[in-house]
């Protein structure tokens, strides 16, 4: 009798082991007919590629005000990696995620600012808050088929805004409340120079986690019960608990987000965890490319970007960002880079 | 010993009996067919099997334990595999990726060893990547397999169904129409791998409208109506036996043929050839 350890006997094939040529192949494609690159290669072309982006961008921003925009590009963009977990891979909508970002930017800052606690230490306190809370909404939830999520997510979001702002004794209320600073290994990070870098770093970590997770058997699982629970099920993948997982995670990464964005600008109101900021990161998400890591970065940068870009409309911007959703939504329905990628690939040899 | 074991099992919809008082058993390494006109209860009784629907009265055992009403990702995990009538592929994945997934059984599938893609984490996806390559050799896709899901054909698309339930290694393997849609070169592929699966011992339950596949793979047969049992035996007896025969094709000459309810039946049902030689 054979038991599930083993197998259909000589089913395993030996794959080729191919390898990278040069440098510069850690940045281009190989060409037709020149071999498949190594599989970390493939996954982490694009890291390196935004890696090198970042590491030039500084020379290319005139002063400090667009230094904080970039770092807000990067904080964005970081909630959009997470959020496009849930999204794009998993295919499930939370309409909450600023909650997320605001509920663990307020521990960090309440834990930092009136409970002395090393602002780090409060920052993984506020993921674990973050995490769990997550864990016992989406639990029940993620039970029931369908978008329950969207309302769960959407309830919770202003439950927990509407908390920010009348809990006056530990937020400060709508006027909001002071932060102390980051400490990491015993320097103070100061000034918008200091905080682009540790932004860049913790980006490229959380694209990094993405990738991997992507390219897993979570991963794997998540691709696979977004198109079809049913056959997920069939072949033995939890499928409400494979959700729950990346709810969880995708919250941490709002999480984390939030409290470095509370420690870099110093001072925080519950506008940041608003249901308006909630769509945005969405909006961002869909924007950039459902199911597309590099694609939520990319949707990030360019909703954070235009506003201030825009500002040259005056009265106008919120119609301009408007039309440009409508006309990506009508032509690119799958968002930006994977459209993009179509192209490409359809144009190129 | 019976690997699967079904007694007394019943389950309906608003009234409607779609499985009715059910018992068979299928040995281990049996091929069993599952064979009825439209309507019969033959997906019914697939998805009480594999847990998308429990069972309203009656026993499900499974190598012995009772797994009626459980979740079907448990009934995955303890080795019962399905095909899909109306195939569930995951389109925007590759084919290999497809089979991948069907392994996940096999896999650690926990959360952070997955997102700091631990050593052994990569060293499996590599295993995994060769497995699946090997079952799309062994379903005849060998060269698709970094195809995207969705540029494949309908015929490609069963088999690779067919190679995502093998990933999961199955004691059990549930067929649910293979032959569906296809033409007769492709139906003998499919015939040919049931031979080769249920040669390397996999039990097979089979649901086909194909009488050839049907009478040729199959070491029993199993023919339902109206969710009862009205056979059960080799190709052989169940082709000769008048209820069957009247079943099919609505000979109204033997009243044992006719089932109380008969009156339901549409007038056209369509006729099967279960002569075996179409």
């Amino acid at each position: 009798m054979r038991g599930p350890g083993q197998h259909l006997p000589g089913l395993s094939r030996q794959l080729p082991r191919p390898a990278p040529r040069t440098l510069l192949a850690l940045l281009l494609p190989p060409a037709p007919g020149a071999g498949r690159d190594p599989p970390w290669l493939a996954r982490y072309r694009g890291l390196f590629a935004l890696a090198l982006a970042m590491a030039l961008l500084p020379w290319l921003l005139p002063n400090n005000f667009f230094f904080g925009v970039a770092i807000l590009v990067g904080l964005n963009a970081i909630v959009c990696v997470g959020l496009n977990l849930l999204i794009g891979y998993a295919g499930q909508i939370s309409l909450g995620h600023a909650a997320f970002f605001g509920l663990g930017a307020y521990v960090s800052a309440i834990l930092s600012a009136q409970f002395g606690w090393e602002p780090a230490l409060a920052m993984l306190a506020g993921a674990v808050v973050v995490g769990l809370l997550a864990f016992v909404v989406a639990r029940p939830i993620l039970r029931l088929s369908g978008h329950y999520l969207a309302m769960a997510t959407l309830g919770l979001g202003v439950i927990i805004s509407i908390v920010l702002v009348h809990e006056t004794r530990l937020t400060g209320g709508p006027d909001g409340m002071a932060v102390p600073p980051l400490r990491l290994l015993g320097t103070e990070i100061v000034g918008a120079r200091a905080w682009y870098w540790l932004v860049a770093g913790a980006l490229l970590i959380a694209v990094w986690l993405a990738l991997n997770l992507v390219d897993s058997p979570l991963g794997r699982a998540l691709r696979g019960l977004e198109s079809s629970e049913v056959a997920a099920e069939s072949v033995a993948i939890d499928t409400v608990r494979t959700k729950t997982r990346v709810f969880v995670i995708s919250a941490v990464f709002a999480s984390v987000a939030g409290s470095l964005f509370a420690h870099y600008s110093g001072f925080l109101t519950p506008a940041e965890a608003s249901f308006p900021r909630s769509i945005e990161l969405v909006t961002m998400v869909v924007l950039g490319g459902m199911a597309s890591t590099y694609g939520a970065v990319v949707g990030a940068a360019i909703l954070t970007v235009l506003p201030q870009a825009l500002t040259v409309f005056h009265d106008y911007e919120q119609v301009m960002l408007g039309l440009i959703l409508m006309l990506t939504m009508v032509f690119m329905p799958k968002g930006l880079v994977p459209n993009l990628a179509l192209y490409l690939k359809r144009r190129l040899p | 010993m019976s690997l699967l074991e079904v007694s007394g099992l019943s389950h309906g919809f608003g009234g409607v009996a779609a499985i009715d008082d059910l018992s068979f058993a299928v040995a281990e390494g049996e091929v069993l067919s599952v064979i009825g006109p439209n309507g019969a209860g033959k997906t019914t009784l697939f998805n009480l099997i594999t847990g998308i629907y429990k069972p309203a009265r009656g026993h499900i055992l499974f190598a012995g334990r009772e797994v009626g009403g459980l979740a079907p990702f448990a009934l995955a995990r303890l080795g019962i595999a399905r095909t899909f009538q109306n195939l569930q592929i995951f389109l925007a994945m590759t084919a290999a990726e497809n089979v991948m997934v069907g392994l996940h059984r096999h896999l650690d599938a926990r959360m952070l060893p997955a997102l700091f893609r631990l050593p052994w984490i990569a060293r499996a996806d590599r295993r995994a990547r060769e497995e699946a390559s090997g079952l799309l050799d062994f379903v005849g896709l060998s060269e698709l397999g970094e195809a995207t899901a969705d540029e494949l054909s309908y015929g490609a698309l069963k088999r690779l169904e067919f190679a995502r339930a093998l990933a999961t290694r199955p004691r059990l393997l549930l067929l649910d129409e293979p032959a569906a849609g296809l033409n007769a070169s492709e139906t003998q592929a499919i015939d040919a791998l049931i031979a080769k699966v249920a040669k390397s011992g996999v039990t097979v339950l089979l649901v086909e409208h194909d009488m050839k596949l049907v009478m040729g793979v199959s070491h029993r047969i199993l023919v339902l109506d109206y969710g009862r049992k009205l056979a059960e035996g080799s190709a052989v007896d169940v082709r000769s036996d008048p209820q069957v025969i009247a079943a099919y094709l609505g000979q109204a000459g033997s009243s044992l043929a006719q089932p109380p309810s008969a009156a339901r039946r549409p007038p056209a049902a369509p006729p099967i050839d279960v002569s075996g030689e179409a």
